[in-house]
């Protein structure tokens, strides 16, 4: 069995304690808020997006620490990438993720790959996505997104009682 | 650790043979994570004891075919046993008559069943049904669906920051339109016990049948429906180290008879034609269908279990394991306990400064503890008492101190990491 404390590493706890780009953007061109209603986690994502770039991004929110590190570490791999190239890397963390492709088969995944070890936890794997999911809803003009939402490859119950 | 927490731990393990217990329940010999399991989700559901299993497969082997059918062998025992196990549950929480004892899948069915067969009947436009904040998602959505569909309203009793109902506003919610009340015996989230005797006595007083939800309270403590004076009691066979998939209502046989049916199908009628139906008496009238035999038949050797070691002796335990863990808690420094009424079921709700329940909850599994996190289905409670979620321990009585002190280690290992 995997060993959890593994997905709990120091960048991710740093990630957490100190996150980047943390915040709002007073005029964003792209803006989506995220939620997942299972735990009631939710984030916002502000992008600013110039002719060729990511010029700015941030977010805000109430997560728990692997999505609050997820957001972080999304933001400062995105900023000054093309639009196209962000895409990119969406698809690939989400692949990773949810235990579709290995972190060796993501070129451009770096140091994300820190989150490999969440696709062996089912719960908590939407809390790693839910930013990418946001960023993925602002720059497709969706404004608000869920881990619950239909088009969800993730889509699925966890537990109530 | 100071003397007197010493002499609490030690008080309640030499009063009560937990080792021989949990020498019954062979999930509780797991290893996860390379750690011992400490199963503290027991509000969820529970675990079950081999003499359950014993029962379960006894029947599957043995016993098992239709039951209120045909004149062979098989299904003549199949019907006895099961019906003998509805009188174990009779007997389990002191009805005064086996036909007020109605197989259900769980305590929701049971509510549901509730709302259709009563709410739909007797409940109309501009009535008011009467809820509290404690409830789980299961005692509001039914009422909500009822009262969207006949134009009824709902009342909501307070709570206080410690968790309990506020009684004096109870009271002041009952008027001339008011005909129905809704109450958990004890709060899922929180562990609450609610004064429901009292409660059932004021609406008694004003003609208001009332509902208890005690899918909580029947694994904790002792069920005395007359006592109470409910007129429904609704509860789950797999919270009470039975199976998943059967439930009970309890209902007043006079409240029963008068009531629509939930269901229809085969067993709930005496005769069937294209002009008319005759329903059939109770309980079968609300029993349509081929109920979860063997589950009820394991039930009922459930609580024959539950009895033999005593409903009194099972509260005492979990009550001592209750307070030892809240003393230990109440010494840890960025830890508080959510939920603090003067009588509580062994629901122990917490937050860690700093630390999301979900971050708690996966690590406390990687050192063998089992605690569930979220909103526990009852999010009116987290949203009045300003949490998103919390960390819950529930305990049962084949829970032991060594676990207690296993999750407050855990806590402290989570504490470290995140600091």
């Amino acid at each position: 069995m995997t060993n959890y404390k593994s997905l709990y590493q120091e960048v991710i706890l740093d990630h957490n304690k100190k996150p980047r780009n943390y915040g709002t953007i007073e005029s964003p061109s792209h803006h989506a808020v995220g939620h997942n209603p299972l735990c009631g986690d939710h984030i916002s994502v502000d992008v600013v997006l110039g002719d060729e770039r990511i010029n700015n991004i941030a977010f805000q929110g109430e997560s728990c620490a692997i999505c609050k590190a997820s957001a972080s570490m999304m933001t400062t791999a995105i900023k000054g990438k093309t639009r196209a190239e962000a895409e990119t890397l969406i698809q690939e963390f989400l692949a990773m993720a949810t235990g579709k492709l290995s972190h060796d088969a993501c070129p451009n995944i770096g140091r994300l790959a820190v989150f490999a070890g969440v696709s062996d936890l089912p719960t908590r794997v939407k809390c790693a996505i839910l930013p990418w999911h946001t960023l993925s809803g602002a720059f497709n003009a969706v404004a608000t997104t869920s881990t619950e939402a239909e088009q969800d490859p993730m889509h699925a119950p966890i537990g109530d009682a | 650790m100071s003397a007197s927490q010493t002499t609490t731990k030690f008080q309640s393990t030499s009063a009560f043979d937990v080792e021989r217990i949990r020498a019954d329940f062979p999930i509780l010999k797991l290893t996860v994570n390379d750690k011992p399991l400490v199963y503290l989700d027991n509000a969820a559901s529970s675990q079950m004891p081999q003499q359950v299993i014993d029962r379960l497969v006894r029947y599957q082997t043995t016993q098992h075919a239709n039951i209120n059918r045909a004149v062979h062998y098989l299904s003549e025992i199949a019907t006895s046993e099961f019906e003998e196990a509805r009188r174990k549950l009779q007997r389990f929480i002191n009805a005064n008559d086996e036909r007020e004892v109605i197989y259900t899948s769980g305590t929701t069915d049971s509510i549901n069943l509730v709302m259709h067969g009563y709410g739909r009947k007797f409940i109309g436009a501009g009535d008011e049904i009467i809820l509290t904040t404690l409830e789980h998602h299961s005692n509001i959505v039914p009422w909500q669906m009822l009262a969207e569909e006949k134009g009824a309203k709902i009342r909501v009793v307070p709570i206080n920051d410690a968790g309990e109902l506020l009684i004096d506003e109870y009271e002041k919610l009952f008027n001339e339109r008011t005909k129905f009340v809704g109450v958990t015996h004890v709060s899922n989230a929180l562990g609450s016990i609610n004064p429901i005797k009292e409660m059932i006595a004021f609406a008694h007083a004003r003609g208001v049948p009332v509902l208890v939800d005690g899918a909580q309270a029947a694994p904790h403590t002792k069920v005395d429906v007359q006592d109470l004076d409910c007129d429904f009691y609704a509860f789950s066979g797999h919270k009470l180290c039975g199976p998943t998939g059967i439930g009970i209502l309890y209902g007043r046989a006079a409240l029963l008879e008068n009531m629509q049916p939930f269901k229809g199908g085969g067993d709930m009628i005496l005769s069937v034609t294209f002009e008319k139906t005759t329903y059939n008496t109770i309980p079968h009238k609300f029993e349509a269908g081929t109920p979860p035999i063997a589950a009820a038949i394991g039930l009922g050797a459930a609580v024959d279990y539950l009895s033999e070691i005593g409903m009194d002796a099972i509260a005492a335990h979990e009550h001592a394991l209750l307070k030892y863990a809240t003393e230990q808690i109440n010494t840890m420094p960025g830890v508080r306990v959510i939920g603090t009424a003067e009588h509580k079921a062994a629901v122990l709700s917490f937050a860690v400064d700093g630390v999301h329940p979900h971050d708690i909850g996966t690590l406390l599994n990687q050192e063998g503890v089992a605690v569930r996190t979220g909103h526990h289905c009852a999010q009116p409670v987290m949203q009045r008492l300003h949490v998103p979620a919390t960390s819950r321990a529930s305990f049962a009585f084949y829970n032991s101190m060594d676990e207690v002190d296993a999750l407050i280690a855990g806590i402290r290992t989570v504490q470290k990491i995140f600091t």
